[in-house]
């Protein structure tokens, strides 16, 4: 690690202040699992540090309209194992624990996790080309060397830039951000020019020309709370992630499935809402409305939920080692649904 | 990683202004297995390397030092956590326990978890152990045990290049009294 001056505010304004002081050279520091592991292989080089944990963001805290408020500084474990997430929120409880290990889910913290930065092994080894990495030479050469490198992890959605050209096809690799997706999760953040909400379809964004870029966070803002809606689909739901060994590995891709179903008539159920994001597959968790609509009104049956994955994973394009997951995706996608329509066992 | 040379130690009065203290040497204290240790690092020293390089608590093994195996597991608060990830100054005012802090410090009798992992024979070098044995203990206080699968599931954070999984999963069904036949 490179040298760093240690800060720990105790209170929102005074770590933003202390961000906001030199915003390109300091970060916060909350659980410490991906900033610590980053600034290891110096593709993180900040120079002051900002410990958050000391700031008031540690509660769960029920809100009026009936949703959930989570700190940004739950760990992702208590948020997991908390009888209201587990009550109303399976699907954001089975997400977290997909994720990571005990021990990392006992550090990572909420906010953490939506920042966590990709797996990409080229972002990771400063020796090589990376866009996303490239703000200077110290942090290495300009270029994608996933592009027509080993790319088995990457990316099959959302890669193209606005010119047509494709400058990054890294992929977010967080389980909870695919939950909070499906649930459309609000972001509270603080900044210099006081507070704002984000829905976290708008939190990440895609690479375009700008691969640097993993958010629309402005300098200087702090993630204090994510507010989970009161509808948590807590009857269906499934998360199901494929990954190269059982446990402790990041998804090659993920589904976040989630129905609510209703006796139509005699002959069985009927769609009457439903909610859809991949992981593993995108710069940020992947959802589209258009495919959940296709579901709305149907019966739960395969064909059906293989018209959504379609939809879902329409536009989709391999780069060679990762083209295999374009049809993993889509049978993932039924898979998931038919576990959270109950006509399939999870496991 | 600082951790070939150590810095001079640079001795600061205990009454100086704790915040902010810039990027030199800091002196703090760390309660690890019931002791006060003082430590005078620099605030990017972790707190893996705090323990075994500057406290010569060296049970605690440094495994791959990105959070990937969970060799050095400790707990803090009675929690899991992996050592190599977070700085030794985030844990000023924590309870911090060690293998070495796991056997009744009266009698010298082991944890039931150590002793379990000699009955079965749940190691072959040795050097995941410590990490396996805080892990078990950690995941014993957190409650979420029924079944093989389970301990399967919530020891995943702690690799062992030996294979001994078997034996692991034996010593703590034992440690937990859990039906080797549940589900
Ligand atoms: C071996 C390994 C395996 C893993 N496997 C998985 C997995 O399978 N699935 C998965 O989802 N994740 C996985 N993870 C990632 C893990 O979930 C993240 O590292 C963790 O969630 C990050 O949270 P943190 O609190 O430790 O963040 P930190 O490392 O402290 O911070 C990460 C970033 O977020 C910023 N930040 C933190 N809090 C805030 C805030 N409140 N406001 C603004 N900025 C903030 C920091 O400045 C920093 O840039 C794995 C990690 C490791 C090391
Ligand atoms: S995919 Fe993105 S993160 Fe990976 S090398 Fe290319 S630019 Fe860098
Ligand atoms: S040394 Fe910490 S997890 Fe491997
Ligand atoms: S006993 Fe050798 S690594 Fe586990």
């Amino acid at each position: 690690m490179k040298p760093f001056q240690y800060l720990r505010p105790t209170g929102v304004d005074a770590a933003v202040r202390d961000l906001t002081a030199q915003p390109d050279a300091a970060k916060f520091i909350a659980g410490g699992t991906n900033l610590i592991d980053l600034m290891k292989e110096h593709v993180e080089q900040p120079t002051t540090l900002v410990d958050i944990n000391r700031l008031p963001l540690a509660t769960v805290e029920e809100l009026e309209d009936g949703g959930l408020r989570l700190g940004a500084l739950v760990t992702n474990a208590d948020t997991a194992y908390h009888p209201l997430v587990e009550q109303r929120y399976p699907l954001l409880s089975k997400a977290i624990l997909a994720g990571a290990s005990a021990q990392l889910r006992n550090m990572a913290t909420n906010g953490g996790n939506l920042f966590q930065r990709t797996r990409c092994y080229y972002f990771y080894d400063t020796s090589m080309p990376c866009n996303k990495r490239h703000s200077g030479p110290s942090q290495g050469p300009a270029g994608c060397g996933a592009l027509h490198g080993y790319n088995r992890i990457h990316a099959i959605l959302g890669t193209e830039s606005a010119d047509g050209n494709v400058h990054c096809i890294a992929t977010h690799p967080s389980d909870m951000c695919v939950a909070l997706a499906a649930l459309e999760a609000v972001v509270r953040v603080s900044g210099p020019q006081g507070e704002r909400t984000i829905p976290i379809a708008d939190f990440h964004r895609l690479p375009g020309d700008t691969p640097q870029h993993d958010n629309t966070l402005r300098p200087g803002e702090l993630v204090t709370a994510i507010d989970l809606p009161a509808n948590g689909f807590s009857h269906y739901n499934s998360y199901l992630k494929l990954r190269d060994r059982a446990s402790y590995a990041f998804a090659l891709v993920s589904v976040a499935a989630a129905l609510e179903l209703e006796r139509s008539d005699a002959s069985g159920d009927q769609i009457s809402a439903a909610r859809l994001a991949m992981g593993g597959v995108a710069h940020k968790p992947w959802r589209k409305t258009e495919a959940e609509a296709l579901l709305v009104g149907q019966r739960p049956t395969p064909d059906v939920f293989g018209r959504a994955a379609d939809a879902l994973l329409d536009g989709a394009q391999g780069y060679g080692h990762n083209t295999f997951k374009i049809e993993l995706a889509k049978r993932a996608i039924v898979r998931a649904l038919s576990q959270a329509a109950k006509l399939e066992p999870t496991e | 990683m600082q951790t070939a040379t150590l810095p001079t130690p640079v001795t600061q009065p205990r009454s100086a202004p704790p915040e902010p203290v810039g990027t030199g040497v800091r002196s703090f204290s760390l309660t690890i297995n019931g002791a006060e240790y003082e430590l005078n690092v620099a605030p990017w020293t972790t707190l893996l390397d705090a323990l075994r390089e500057y406290l010569d608590l060296t049970g605690t093994k440094k495994g791959c030092d990105h959070g990937q195996c969970g060799a050095c597991t400790v707990l803090v608060d009675g929690k899991r956590i992996n050592s190599c990830l977070t700085l030794a100054v985030m844990h000023e005012d924590h309870q911090i326990t060690t293998i070495e802090g796991l056997a009744d410090a009266q009698t010298g009798d082991l944890h039931p978890v150590q002793q379990a992992f000699i009955d079965h024979d749940a190691f072959q070098c040795g050097y995941c152990t410590p990490g396996q044995i805080c892990s078990a203990v950690g995941m014993i206080n957190e409650g979420r045990v029924k079944t093989d699968a389970d301990i399967r599931e919530l020891m995943s954070g702690n690799i062992c290049r030996c294979g001994a999984y078997p034996h692991i999963v034996d010593a703590i069904r034992d440690v937990m009294q859990l039906n080797p036949t549940a589900q």
